[in-house]
């Protein structure tokens, strides 16, 4: 393997880590806010490190460019469905979990 | 390199199958709408993985399509959801 191979699959399994703890979170966490807390960051954070990682493979061609478009589209569109999602949740009266309470 | 390609592409199905639980069985509706966000978010890096495998780049603009779907249809759901109609009058 080159160098550029190994450092596509650190870069693509370092994004792999990131989603699977994110959806660990979606499953395991006792509330809405902070179920969307868990999935809202990491799945971001894991995507971008996979396409990058797929960039690093591929090169410099004109793929790049369109991965390059992509992994900016995502860095701005997940965060703002995120927070359209929790503010519409919050307008409509979702009670945020306190300690003690039971699971949601 | 197709063999760590389909690796990452069977761990990003796995937490497809993870965060389908949620979708299925989450009490309430915004569980539901946040679970199918993250599940559409999971496809785009997927689709780009499998045009990858199958070496075929046409499946990027396929994501990039997807990606500009799945954020409108989550901006509208939740947009109703909040106001009770999508257009105000």
């Amino acid at each position: 393997m080159l160098v550029i191979d190994v450092i596509a699959t650190v870069l693509m399994g370092v994004g792999a880590f990131f989603m699977i703890t994110g959806a660990v979170g979606l499953l395991r966490f006792p509330d809405f806010y902070t179920r969307l807390h868990a999935t809202g960051k990491c799945d971001t954070l894991g995507e971008v490190l996979i396409i990058a990682g797929c960039m690093v493979y591929e090169g410099f061609s004109f793929i790049t460019i369109k991965l390059l478009l992509l992994m900016v589209f995502i860095f701005i569109a997940n965060p703002v469905g995120t927070h359209a999602i929790m503010k519409a949740a919050y307008l409509t009266g979702v009670k945020p979990w306190k300690k003690g309470d039971k699971r949601m | 390199m197709i063999v760590i390609f389909l690796a990452i592409g069977l761990l990003i199905m796995s937490t497809i199958l993870l965060s389908m639980y949620r979708a299925v069985l989450g009490p309430g509706v915004f569980n539901r709408i946040a679970a199918s966000n993250v599940i559409g978010t999971k496809v785009i890096v997927l689709l780009v993985v499998i045009g990858y495998i199958f070496e075929r780049p046409m499946f990027i603009d396929i994501s990039l399509l997807y990606a500009i779907l799945n954020l409108v249809s989550t901006l509208i759901i939740a947009k109703y959801l909040e106001r009770g109609e999508i257009c105000s009058s």
